[in-house]
């Protein structure tokens, strides 16, 4: 583990699904980093391959039909793409952390809160069941729990989403992790929640100095979380910038229709919301050249029969659109 | 803030969750109540429609002839009622533990089913062990190996036990173990002028349990390999994975104990079953049982024995059922009393 080497690293990755009706690259060549400290949100409708992205990197595809084909995801400067299965149980749950969208069906129904948080640790750390039950305890308060000594008794039915959503929190940080992998957190909790989710995820982050990456198609969360932005469509990055320079000037026609799309207070109510018309395309049938063509209003002869690669429009900022290119 | 508010189920453990159990027996005991006089009033009426009645074979097989002997015998044993009042004097006579005479075994028919309750509880016992256990780890293996040889060999294992009637196997098996090879008794419990030893008793155990066991352990095979891999699919388990537990951890800690509900579930609703298919097998394998006295007691019309077993199995199955309800409360702590 180099010094200066970065918690998470990705180069040019490749899942693919392998299915009866052919192979469908579902992360094609995706390239990403993280710094300490940094939060980089993947953002992109269903279907894009946010979620199988964070999967790869916990090496927890689906497998059949999915697996990785090529690329690197270096944790702290090691890959991790070719290690053994045996290595990997000692990096999940220790150096990443993941938290899910559904909270409620993402704990065991039938195991107490406590007996869910001590597995963590004594899976990782040299405690005993005792001090590991003293330390889910401390957990479940750093991850604001209310009542939390009456909690760790609790089952998971007994919970609210928000509650659930703290004790996988509170799983996900249990070995201070260096990366977190957050995938729609927020999405399945009532609006108020999801800020005090949102609020406590950032200041975990803020005080282990954790590398996160929030996976969402919520635009205003993404505004409020995170520090870099990466626009997936069908499974390439379409386009990067920092949260700021995305929301001001957004290049990629897909990222503008994207924030078209969200809703803004204070818009006239009789004004239509812009919608992206059609759909992600299938990704056994991704047209020849860009996989946006068919939806871009932007759209040229070339773009057509040629897939756009991503170039440098200034500094920090990366794009893959032959418009965006040449205007 | 809507979804942080306390939430209104206290955690059920420890006294809480006891005295959730107890509300639970409580309920069930009483719904127990009704339950069992419909089962006295069914079965004695299904008996009253039977042709003939214990009173001919008995007169017929002693050669009493003698009109006024009959009308005496007619009289002790109250059949000179209307069959309602027969009814409700058996009723009355059962709130007071009297199941009536049994005048082949000369004794009361309680005592005669008290003698032949142990075998048929052992047997029972011993087969639903042998299922559960043989069906859990069968259908475990399956599910991990799914797909592959194994899961085939115990699929194709699980499809002929269930597929072959019990009396042709226990038969079967008898042809095997005892004729051919040697190793087990053909039947009975022990050896004749044989002391009862457990080992002895074990020894004439394990065939009956086999042919018994063996069909409900093909169903929970089936059963619990299917719920493994449906369980395995749901998002605590890739939680459990993201964690860095081990594949066998995850499938024992997680996977297992969610799975094993429907298995408890089906359990219940087959412990009839159960006691039906002991009637077949104790006559097969000679089994001292209520399997072989109630065989015994429809040949020879012995009818207030039949009906004592019907009401006391109804009795053993209710309180299987409930027993299996505690089980199933303490495998699923979302159950709540309803």
């Amino acid at each position: 583990m180099g010094g200066s080497a970065l918690p998470l690293e990705i180069t040019d990755l490749r899942t693919t699904l392998f299915t009866r009706r052919g192979e469908m690259k579902a992360v094609d060549g995706l390239s990403l980093t993280v710094g300490a400290g940094e939060t980089v949100a993947l953002v992109g409708e269903s279907g894009c391959g946010k979620s199988l992205s964070a999967l790869s990197i916990m090496r927890l595809l689906p497998d059949p039909p999915a697996r990785i084909v090529g690329g690197q995801v270096k944790l702290n400067g090691r890959d991790i793409v070719p290690l053994p299965e045996e290595t990997m149980l000692g990096i999940r749950g220790k150096e990443i952390g993941m938290i899910f969208q559904d909270p409620l069906s993402s704990l065991n129904p039938v195991a107490t809160v406590e007996k869910q948080i001590v597995e963590v640790l004594m899976t990782h750390t040299e405690l005993g069941r005792g001090q590991a039950r003293v330390r889910a305890h401390e957990l479940l308060e750093l991850v604001g729990m209310p009542d939390a000594a009456r909690r760790l008794d609790a089952y998971p039915h007994q919970l609210s989403g928000g509650m659930c959503q703290r004790v996988i929190i509170a799983m996900a940080i249990a070995c201070s992790p260096s990366v977190l992998i957050a995938d729609e957190p927020t999405t399945a909790l009532d609006v108020t929640v999801q800020a005090q989710v949102l609020a406590l995820l950032k200041k975990l982050q803020a005080d282990a100095g954790m590398a996160m990456i929030f996976i969402t198609h919520d635009l205003g969360v993404v505004a409020e979380t995170a520090d870099r932005v990466v626009v997936m469509y069908a499974g390439r990055k379409v386009e990067e910038a920092s949260v700021d320079e995305l929301f001001e000037s957004p290049l990629h026609p897909y990222t503008v229709g994207l924030i078209g799309a969200t809703p803004t207070p204070g818009a006239a109510r009789a004004e239509r919301l812009a919608d992206i018309p059609g759909m992600v395309p299938p990704l056994n049938a991704l047209p020849q050249g860009c996989a946006f063509a068919p939806r871009c209003k932007r759209v040229m002869d070339r773009c057509l029969t040629e897939k756009p690669n991503l170039t440098v429009p200034g500094a920090g900022r990366l794009v893959a659109c032959f418009a965006a290119e040449g205007g | 803030m809507a979804g942080e508010l306390v939430s209104p189920t206290p955690a059920l453990r420890g006294s809480a969750r006891r005295t959730a159990a107890l509300r639970l027996l409580r309920r069930r005991l009483i719904q127990a109540v009704p339950l069992m006089l419909g089962v006295v009033v069914i079965n004695f009426c299904l008996i009253q429609m039977a042709p003939g009645s214990f009173l001919e074979l008995m007169t017929a097989e002693n050669q009493v002839s003698d009109p006024a002997t009959v009308e005496l015998l007619r009289k002790t044993y109250g059949l000179e009622d209307p069959v309602w009042m027969q009814l409700l004097k058996y009723i009355w006579a059962l709130l007071h533990f009297d199941f009536g005479f049994s005048y082949r075994q000369n004794m009361p028919v309680i005592q005669a089913i008290w003698i032949h309750l142990p075998a048929t509880i052992l047997l029972m016992v011993s087969s639903i062990t042998l299922a559960v256990t043989i069906g859990v780890a069968a259908g475990v293996v399956a599910s991990m190996k799914v797909r592959t040889f194994w899961d085939s060999l115990v699929s194709i294992a699980a499809m002929f036990f269930y597929a072959a009637p019990s009396f042709w196997l226990g038969i079967m098996m008898i042809v095997l173990f005892s004729v051919k090879l040697g190793w087990l008794p053909v039947g009975g419990m022990m050896k004749i002028g044989g002391t009862g030893g457990v080992l002895e008793i074990l020894h004439h155990l394990i065939l009956p349990t086999l042919a018994l066991g063996l069909f409900y352990a093909a169903i929970y095979t089936r059963v619990m390999r299917s719920s493994m891999l449906e369980v395995a699919q749901l998002d605590f388990v890739r939680t459990a994975r993201a964690k860095g537990l081990s594949r066998n951890k995850v499938t024992i800690h997680h996977v297992l104990r969610n799975a094993l509900l429907p298995v408890v579930t089906i359990l219940g609703v087959q412990m009839g079953t159960v006691l039906a298919g002991s009637v077949v097998i104790e006559s097969v394998f000679s089994w001292p049982g209520v399997g072989s006295l109630l065989f015994d007691s429809v040949s020879s019309r012995n009818y207030p024995v039949v009906l004592g077993i019907m009401v006391l199995g109804s009795l053993v199955v209710i309180a299987a059922n409930i027993a299996v309800d505690l089980v199933y409360m303490w495998l699923d702590p979302r159950i709540e009393i309803r």
